[in-house]
């Protein structure tokens, strides 16, 4: 089957991710948008994997899933130490910097 | 290909979910969809290893934690609409619209050539070629990531830990100090009295009657108050009796029983019935 179906869906998925990204509050919710993301492009990976017919986009997305797996455990300890001190997980409430 | 065309519309659609729940565990729960829905697409696409990574730890592993932190945060802490920035929504999705539009276009103008397809390279077995390239051409890529995995397990153990400011309190402690609130303000030390527990049910939310036949506020938990879903005891009294009415024994658990003494009735108890006549008829029955 052509390759063609499966990346405009990953491109979608992507698109999403980043739109989800841009606009939602909740620092939990614009993690999982970061997951959609990262998951959409291990679609497009995968399938290049198959159109040139060896492994090597296959090990990329492999790699993909290990290191979101190290930024997910990274980044929700950090919401939890963010809730602790601030009641809130909320990325407009973190803004402490900025001023 | 079949599959293709009924997943990806319904990936789609739980992707959009994901941007427009209100809930973050409505989000998660269609993040699991997405994620499902790829793994799919990876066995359509001969990586059934890759399969079972994206199953185990995607939506074993990394949702659950999501989930876990969810919970941890309070599953009632629910997106803002108010926006800090005016009209950054609209330039949002406008912006994200182009993008998406872009890339698909882009992509769809491509023609990717002829599919090779995995066949040869997974002539020995998926597992194992990807073994092969891993210990071979990527071993190096492959020790940094156990450097990155003990960096992450040493990350989060110092963001999640906490340094204990106060000396911890023990139980001869809390004693004296429940002692100490009796002698100085009059605490009663003991435990607080159980709510009412009733024959129709087990009534946690139903706060047990003083011997006054007044109700005990103390047996009621605070959380079940704030909420407002306290019931009283007389407001039960009439399913009670209609209760004992069917199973026609209504000697022993007659709420009027229970809340007039053998005397008769005490005044100003909220569970008494103005209705005389028929705590007359109950009194005949069960007397």
């Amino acid at each position: 089957m052509s390759p063609t179906p499966f990346i405009v869906l990953s491109a979608i998925l992507f698109t999403i991710g980043c739109v989800g990204v841009l606009t939602r509050r909740n620092a939990i919710v614009v993690f999982m948008s970061i997951e959609l993301m990262l998951n959409a492009s291990n679609l497009a990976l995968i399938t290049f994997a198959r159109v040139h017919g060896n492994l090597d986009g296959q090990i990329a997305a492999f790699f993909v899933m290990v290191v979101a797996a190290a930024e997910v455990v990274v980044g929700l300890a950090i919401i939890m130490t963010i809730f602790r001190t601030r009641r809130s997980a909320s990325v407009d409430d973190a803004s402490l910097l900025k001023y | 290909m079949i599959g293709f065309w009924i997943l990806a519309p319904i990936m789609v659609a739980a992707a959009l979910g994901i941007l427009f729940a209100r809930k973050a565990v409505h989000a998660a729960m269609l993040l699991a969809v997405v994620m499902i829905g790829l793994a799919i697409m990876y066995a359509i696409q001969d990586a059934p290893f890759l399969f079972a990574v994206q199953i185990i730890v995607y939506t074993g592993a990394i949702l659950m934690l999501f989930l876990f932190v969810l919970m941890l945060v309070g599953v009632d802490a629910s997106d803002s609409v108010v926006e800090t920035i005016r009209g950054q929504r609209l330039m949002a999705a406008i912006v994200g619209l182009l993008f998406g539009l872009t890339l698909v276009f882009g992509v769809a103008q491509v023609t990717a050539g002829a599919v090779t397809g995995l066949e040869a390279a997974n002539a020995d077995g998926n597992v194992q070629g990807l073994a092969q390239l891993l210990f071979s051409r990527y071993v190096f890529a492959f020790e940094a990531t156990s450097a990155l995995l003990i960096t992450a397990a040493i990350g989060a153990m110092v963001l999640a830990h906490r340094e204990r400011l106060t000396p911890k309190v023990t139980q001869g402690d809390l004693a004296a100090q429940r002692m100490r609130d009796y002698a100085e303000h009059g605490k009663h030390p003991g435990p607080l009295p159980a709510p009412g527990v009733f024959a129709r049910h087990n009534a946690v939310d139903t706060p047990a009657l003083l011997p006054d036949g007044t109700t005990a506020e103390s047996s009621i938990s605070r959380v079940l108050a704030a909420r407002g879903t306290v019931r009283s005891a007389p407001a039960l009294a009439d399913d009670i009796l209609e209760l004992t009415g069917q199973t026609g024994d209504g000697t022993s658990n007659d709420p009027d029983e229970t809340a007039s003494g053998p005397l008769g009735p005490i005044e100003g108890d909220p569970s008494q019935l103005p209705d005389g006549t028929r705590r007359d008829d109950e009194g005949g029955t069960s007397a």
